[in-house]
Formats: structure tokens, sequence, C-alpha cells
């Protein structure tokens, strides 16, 4: 029979029920692997559910440092019965089967091309722990255990792990230790090892730090200043709003009064959240929420009165499958359209991209920034697959001279002076507006803060020519945006290339896997990742200078595409779309075959003959 | 009402307040509401109120939803901000002003469509989590710039201007934000500024959530025969609990009571609220009792009047989330940004 046999890349999938302790166990086993030196990536497929679903932890292998979903599994470690069925499909022919074998399985349960290793778990567990609960507990224990011997992990990361994870809790490090020697022990005498797939020490992963993306942008929002938070419970941005409250309580307690120098509330429902987020950054204090489409939908009323009326606001949405009943614990790109353009009357909304958590740190504080300085909402569009899987990122950054762009305030001394102040006065051409806090000035500065119905100093009027300046204005200030948001990445091909790639967000580890094979199969191709809406001269200059782009998304409808073609005029016929949307997170695989398969069925030929344009 | 710009000069006798302010100086733009409308009335009082109490204007954030009530913002108080927020959700937006800024005083205006219909949960909630401000809701019972609908505060019985009887109970609205925990509950009528006034006064003193539910007819489309919400109608049956004066910290002032027939309460501020009681059982301090004496007597077809509900030991929204004292709109990168040095260690901690 064939076998599998890789050294630092394979893909190995862990089934489990929700529920039984597993996630912490699987989190063990990738960290141990990373602490060898070689990168991984692990990606949480769980159900909307707490106890009792199926639920599964993917963790790619992978030396190069490719961190995108491969798509295939080598090693299944098949914990629950549920979905064996199915879990067993999964295993590429010659890949290996770990089960607990302390009930026996009917034989005609397994296939014949992979490699079966069982392990009686259960009855181990049982011989050793009383409680039920640990029973279970360290059951996940013992198979990282046994894993250990079979992938040949060393035992002292994972040991060094434990050590970290329960310092001061010595109730609970030792008999954690024991359960991991208790895998290790029986899978040595007992197992044939070591297997086809391997780990070997390497040094791949070097400063690089691992969490996930909502961790990130919750400490991205604590850097950049944000004081209030107005957040509602919705998969999978929760964790967000939770992380923010996490990195507050050990950064923003004044030391001397024990006093917050945050104030997050937990409203009602979006609607609050965002009129919370608006009411305070009117009033001067920088304020977000996280949240995911369905919220976004909610808060479309007042997005629009944000737009109109001119209020800061940071709303990160976490995407997810649509609609509210649809794939909450699933990742897509689907929310674009119903961002870049939320709300009734002429809307148009900044968004930003982030491709991994030190993006999402970055992105944070830039839209922070960002909506004080154009007086509008932000969007910061990640999504499930960077929110709440764990990744191997670049450290975090900070200058310390770095200082906060509140943008433009007019104080009570430049009142004083005589400034004039008309609060939707376009004094620098730039679109932008003079806005003052309320209780700035005693005579001066005060004014009512209404929609659409207003002249340029913010007086009641329904004149066509005063909503006309506004609206023109607005325009501007939009324009001004292209040049303030983060600017696209360009990766150009070794050789001139005519035929370009725009892609963007999560989708980015398995494109910049991808071209690394395409150029293989002689595809030359010049790739542009797209940081922000609205789209600057570079994105204009990239889709012009390439005869057909294709746009990479994680959606059905081909979102950024339409953005491009309505945005910029650009005939439709030169932009290809090559999109995924199944809930999974994209692969390379995926991306390689589509795109050559295009690139075929069009008959492009992708060298550039003759000048470069 | 009118087009016409009201003329800035002013009578130069008209008394000026601790600050300098003549009552002049606590407008705002004319009123563009019907002739006569209760609302314009509860303006006068609002601006009666803030120049008495020599408050600066522009430490008062005005925030509103929308509807007629809500526009009345624009009529009182203009070198205050302002802000016409979107139907019903007045109440979010006055919570994040004041998680922001602690220091301005917050006042609310609503009507009973925004807040006893579309934003019926917002005011639910504003009141559960003791935003510190003074929500203000100008009750007539009806949609006036849609022209006559019924509202969810509407008397089960009362006729519509076409003489059609409303079918569904209503939302009192009083009741309601004392279940949901405001710490300061009153009601009074838009043709009672003797009662209203002082009432405005005892609300901004106070610490914590208060909601004054105002009647104010609508002429336009609620104040005829049938209508619970008809000048005539809340004459014929108000009845006052009590009637406030509020005492500055200047000496007790000594008007004669009879034994028993007021009862003085401190406000955080200092000030004292004297109630002189119109019902001698009344106790403005006893939650459940005061919901019992609603209900009953709107059952009797009373608008029962008067500081409803007192919370003399009541905390906000900001001693809840333990906030510093330093609004937070006033903190800066030093306060707010914990620097590289923290960020390193945080790296190494994700490694």
């Amino acid at each position: 029979m064939k076998s599998i046999t890789a050294t630092n890349d394979f893909v190995i999938k862990f089934a489990n029920v929700n529920g039984s302790g597993s996630a912490s166990a699987n989190e063990l086993f990738a960290k141990s692997i990373l602490r060898m030196g070689v990168p991984v990536s692990p990606r949480n497929i769980f159900p909307s559910n707490i106890q009792g679903l199926p639920t599964w932890y993917e963790v790619r292998v992978n030396e190069a440092g490719w961190l995108g979903r491969r798509g295939g599994v080598d090693l299944m470690v098949a914990m629950n019965p549920q979905t064996w069925d199915n879990d067993l499909k999964e295993i590429e022919t010659g890949g290996y089967l770990f089960y607990d074998n302390s009930k026996e399985v009917a034989p005609e349960k397994f296939r014949d091309d992979i490699h079966v290793i069982g392990m009686p778990l259960t009855s181990l567990c049982n011989a050793s722990y009383g409680d039920p609960r640990q029973r279970q507990l360290f059951k996940n224990i013992i198979y990282i255990g046994a894993l250990s011997i079979l992938l040949e992990i060393e035992e002292e990361a994972i040991a060094q792990l434990i050590a970290e994870q329960y310092k001061g809790k010595e109730k609970l490090l030792t008999p954690n230790l024991n359960a991991l020697k208790i895998g290790r022990d029986y899978a040595r005498e007992n197992l044939q090892h070591p297997i086809g797939l391997r780990v070997r020490r390497a040094d791949n992963v070097g400063d690089k730090i691992f969490l996930d993306g909502n961790m990130a942008a919750a400490l991205g929002c604590v850097y950049g200043g944000a004081s209030v938070c107005a957040w509602y419970p919705i998969t999978p941005s929760s964790s967000l709003a939770e992380a923010f409250q996490r990195y507050c309580s050990k950064f923003r307690v004044d030391p001397e009064t024990q006093q917050n120098r945050y104030a997050i509330v937990q409203a009602e429902d979006e609607i609050a959240a965002i009129g919370i987020v608006m009411g305070a950054g009117w009033n001067g204090a920088r304020a977000f929420t996280a949240t995911s489409g369905p919220g976004v939908s909610l808060m479309t009323e007042f997005l629009g009165l944000a737009y109109f009326a001119e209020i800061p606001a940071t709303i990160i949405n976490v995407q997810r499958g649509g609609p509210s009943t649809g794939m909450p614990t699933r990742t897509q790109q689907a929310d674009l359209i119903a961002c870049a353009y939320a709300s009734h009357g002429d809307t148009k909304h900044v968004l930003l991209f982030p491709e991994d958590p030190t993006e999402c740190f970055e992105h944070a504080v830039a839209a922070l920034d960002l909506a004080d300085r154009l007086q509008t909402p932000i969007f910061v569009m990640t999504d499930l697959d960077i929110g709440m899987n764990q990744r191997l990122c670049e450290p975090f950054s900070w200058d310390d001279s770095r200082t906060f762009d509140r943008g433009k305030v007019m104080t009570r001394e430049m009142l004083d002076a005589g400034r004039d102040f008309g609060r939707y006065l376009d004094v620098d051409g730039d679109g932008i507006p003079y806005r003052t806090y309320p209780g700035t000035h005693p005579t001066m500065g005060g004014y009512f803060t209404r929609g659409t119905t207003k002249n340029a100093r913010a007086t009641y009027s329904e004149a066509g020519p005063d909503y006309l300046y506004n609206m023109q204005r607005l325009q501007r200030k939009f324009d001004t945006a292209k040049t303030l948001v983060p600017q696209p990445v360009l990766r150009k091909a070794s050789t001139p290339a005519r035929t370009g790639v725009i892609y963007y967000g999560s989708t980015s580890p398995a494109m910049a896997e991808a071209i690394g094979e395409l150029e293989a199969r002689g595809l030359v191709l010049d790739l542009l990742r797209v940081r922000a809406f609205p789209f600057g001269e570079p994105v204009v200059d990239f889709v012009s200078s390439h005869d057909e782009v294709f746009v990479v998304e994680q959606n059905r409808d081909g979102q950024l595409r339409t953005m491009l073609i309505n945005e910029l005029g650009v005939d439709p016929a030169r932009v290809i779309p090559i999109l995924h949307y199944d809930g999974t997170p994209i692969t390379a695989r995926f991306i390689t075959q589509a795109i050559s398969e295009m690139m075929r069925a069009l008959h492009i030929d992708a060298r550039k003959t003759g000048k470069v344009a | 009402m009118t087009y016409l710009a009201k003329p800035r000069l002013h009578h130069p006798s008209l008394p000026h307040n601790a600050l300098g302010y003549t009552r002049r100086d606590y407008e705002g733009r004319i009123s563009t509401l019907c002739a006569g409308c209760g609302h314009d009335s509860i303006s006068a009082a609002i601006i009666q109120a803030c120049w008495e109490l020599d408050i600066e204007p522009h430490r008062v954030a005005k925030l509103s939803g929308i509807g007629c009530s809500s526009k009345t913002p624009d009529y009182f108080l203009g070198n205050s901000h302002g802000f016409n927020t979107v139907h019903g959700r007045m109440p979010s937006v006055l919570t994040g002003a004041n998680l922001a800024n602690r220091a301005l005083l917050y006042l609310g205006v609503s009507g009973d469509g925004d807040s006893a219909s579309i934003g019926l949960g917002q005011f639910a909630h504003v009141m559960r989590r003791g935003v510190n401000m003074v929500y203000i809701l100008e009750n007539n019972g009806v949609y006036g710039l849609t022209k006559g609908q019924f509202s969810a505060t509407a008397d089960k019985g009362s006729a519509s201007k076409k003489g059609v009887a409303n079918a569904d109970s209503p939302i009192d609205t009083a009741s309601l934000a004392l279940l949901m925990g405001a710490t300061f509950v009153a009601r009074s009528f838009s043709g009672d500024k003797g009662q209203l006034v002082p009432m405005i006064k005892a609300a901004i003193g106070h610490q914590g959530a208060a909601f004054i539910d105002v009647v104010s007819p609508c002429l336009a489309f609620n104040n005829h025969p049938g209508s619970t919400k008809s000048y005539d109608y809340v004459r014929d049956h108000n009845e006052a609990v009590n009637f406030l004066d509020i005492i500055e910290g200047r000496p007790e002032i000594t008007t004669d009571y009879a034994a028993g027939t007021s009862v003085d309460v401190v406000q955080h501020d200092g000030t004292i609220i004297r109630l002189r009681k119109a019902a001698a059982d009344y106790d403005a301090t006893d939650k459940v009792s005061a919901m019992n004496y609603i209900q009953k007597h709107h059952a009797l077809g009373e608008v029962v009047t008067g500081l409803l509900y007192i919370d003399n030991q009541s905390t906000d929204i900001h001693a809840n989330l333990n906030t510093v004292a330093t609004p937070l709109n006033a903190l800066t990168e030093k306060e707010l940004c914990p620097g590289s040095a923290a960020l390193a260690k945080l790296n190494a901690s994700l490694r």
C-alpha cells in the first residue's frame, strides 16, 4: 500500500465533539510544532453550538510557511463516531487514521487504502482516572502524547507549553504531564513509530507571533485610543469585544484610583451599539463596535446619518456567511457591497481589508485615525478565517512618537482667535470641514447636528443649492480618502505580465502560495493586494495596464469586482471573477486550478510580447 | 409657526441671572410648530429652568429623535450643541455622548411615537443603564408630522379626530420608566408651567436617569372631545400627587406648611426638593406603591402628575462602569496608549 511520507509538510485534522475540551489540547499540539521552528496554520471548523455537535481542528504543518488552507487530510484523528464516515472519506490515499479502539469498530467502517492506527484511549483513561470529566479532558492530552511519538514531536516542546500554561497551578500541571506521559509510553511500546509524517526541528518561525485576528484588532483599538466600545454579541465577532475588555483591564486602569479609562457597553442590539458609538464619536471620544453582517444590516439607518452628519465611527465587521440564519460559523467576504454602500440616500463608506492579525491590529489603529480625519464611518473588513483562527504573523510594532490624528477640530483658542467656523464648510478644498466638540465655547462653535437638511453652517435648510454643496463636498471628501487609506501592495512578476490578479483580505496566504505554483506552470501574473476602498490611483493603474485582471474573492457575486466596475468604469469583460464561497477558507489549490483553467479557456497567453505598456 | 426671523434686540430691563444672561440667551430659533402647540410651552419651561439654575448653555448637549417634539431642541438653548438623531434612537446616541464626556448636562427630548413605538427598546434600556440625563417625553398620543395617526400612548377607547376609537392598550411611559429602573420619574402637563419648571430643575439636579412624561396636547390632531390628551381632558382629570419647590443651597425658605404636608429631598448637588403633598398618602420614595397608585388612578381615567418617584441614593452609568473622573474624550495618548514596551512584552507572550 502507498504511504504518504512527508516531513514538515502535511495536514492533520482532529474530529472532535464540541465541549469535550479538545480545543486547548489541539492548540497545544499546534504550538508545540511552532516551538520546533516549523510554521503551522490551524483552523477551527465549528458548529453554532456549545456542546455535543461535531467540531474539527485542521492543522497545516508547512516548513515553507504557507499558511493558507491546503485542502485534503494526511492524518485524521477521528474522535467523533458521529462524523466517522465522512471523516474517513477526507483522508488522502496512503494517509493515516488515528482512532480510539477501546470499542470495536466494524471492519467495513474502514478503508483499505489508508493506514489505521488504533489506540485504546478510553480504556487507558478509565484505568488512570476516576472522575468522568478528567477522563474526558485527559483523553485529549493522551492522544497528543501518542501523536508526539508517531510524528516525532519533541516531548520538551509540549512539556514546556504545559508548564507555561499551568504556571503556579501545580494541581493541574502534574496530571497534565502524567497524561502526556501515558500517551507517549503507550505509543512507544505498542504502536509502530514513527509514521510517514514527521516533524523535524527547523528555524522558520523567527520572531513571528501566533494569535487570532479578533485579539489583534482589539489590541489595535487599545493602541489606537478607543475609549468607548459598544457591541452586541454575534459570532464571529464577540471575542473581539471580549478581548478589548481583557486588554483594557490590563492597560487602561488608572493605577492610582483603580478607575477605568474606558467604557464598554453590551448594547440591547446592534442599532443601539452603533448609536452609542456615534454619540461618543460626536462628543469627541474614539469609539468602535465589532459586529458581523446581520449587525451591519441593523446599523444601516444610523450609518447613513453618520455619513451625512459626518460623525467618526469605527466598525469592525468580522464577516461570516449571511444572512442571520445562514452560516454564522463559516467564513466569507460577502459584506463588501452591504458595507460600502450601507444606508439610504447617496452613501459611500471607507472599507479596509486586513490580510492577517498583524494587519487587523494596524488597520484598527488606522481606522480610528481615519474616522477622526475623515469624520465618517470606517469599516475594518476582517472575516471569520482571520478573526477566529490563530495565525502566524509578523510581530506588532509601535512607534512611541506616534500621536492620534484627531482630524480637524476647532478649539476654544481657535474660535477666540477669530477663526471662521462653519460646521460643513470646506475651507481647505479637501471636502473635510472643521468640527467642534460639544461644550467648547460659551458663544461660538455650537451647532445643531442633523442629516441632510442643512447648509454649510449647519443651519436648517431644505434649499437645493445647500444640499448640492454638501453632497458634492462629501464626494470630494471621499476622493480625499483615496490618498489616506492603506495603499495596495503590488507584486510584479519576474517578467512583464499582461494579466493581473486582484485579491484582498484573508485570501492572502492562499494567493501567496498559488502564485508560485502558477509561475511553475509557466503563467506570469502581476498581483495587487487591495487594502482599502475607495480605490486610488494604484488600483486604476493596475487595471488599466493589464489586458485581463482576475479578481479573487470569497463570495458568490464578485463584490469587489462589481465595485471596480462601478467606481472605475472598468470594462466588465476585462475583470474576470475567481470565486470561492462554500464557507471554507479559499485554498492555493483552488486558485491555481481556477486561474489555470480560465486562462486556458480564454486563450490568454500570459507572457507579454513586445513592449511593456 | 413662522418664517420670520427672531429680532435679536431685547428689552434692556430683562432680568439677568448669576451668569449675566437673560432668558433670551437661553432661547433658540423661532419655533416652526403650530400655534398653541404644547411642545412650545415645554421649550419655554426648559429655558426658564436653565436660566433660573444659571446653567451655562454651551455645557448642555440636547439630543432628540424624529418627530414634532424632536424638532424642539432647535428652539431652545441656541448656544448648546444639538443632535437630531434617527427615529427612536436618541437614547443610544445620548448614552454614547454621555460616556464620552460625563461633564456636560444631557437633555434628551423625544415624543410618544419616538419613545413608545419605534424606540421602546432604547427607551427601556437607557433607563436600565442609569444614564445621567434629563429625558423629556412630549406626549400627545398622536403622530403629528405624519398627520394624526394614533401613537402607542393613546388611551384605549380614545377617539381620533375622525372619530375612530383606539382599540389598543396604551403604554404608560412613566410606569415603564419606573419598572426599568429610572431613579427620577415625574409627569406633568405642558399647560402647567408652575408645576413643570421646578420639575425640570429637580430633574437636572438628579444624578442618574431622570424621566419626565409631559402630556402636551396636539392642537392640530388630538385636541377634540373624545381625546384623553386634549387640553380640556387633562385639565379636568389632572390629579397632582405633589408640588415641587426647588431650594438651591440658600437658607431655607420659611413658607409655612401644615405639619406632615411637605417633605424635603436633598439631591446630590445640594439642592433640596421640597415636595408639597397634594395626595396625603403619596410617598414619592416608594416605588412599588407609586406604580400601584399610577395604575389605580389611570384606571379611573385620571392623569396622575407630580414627582412620582425619586431614589435619592441613585448612581449612574459612570459609577456602574467605574470610569475615571476625567471625561473620556479628554484622555490623551499618554493615558490611552500602552506604548512599545508593553507591546514587546505582548509579542513575547504570543510565541
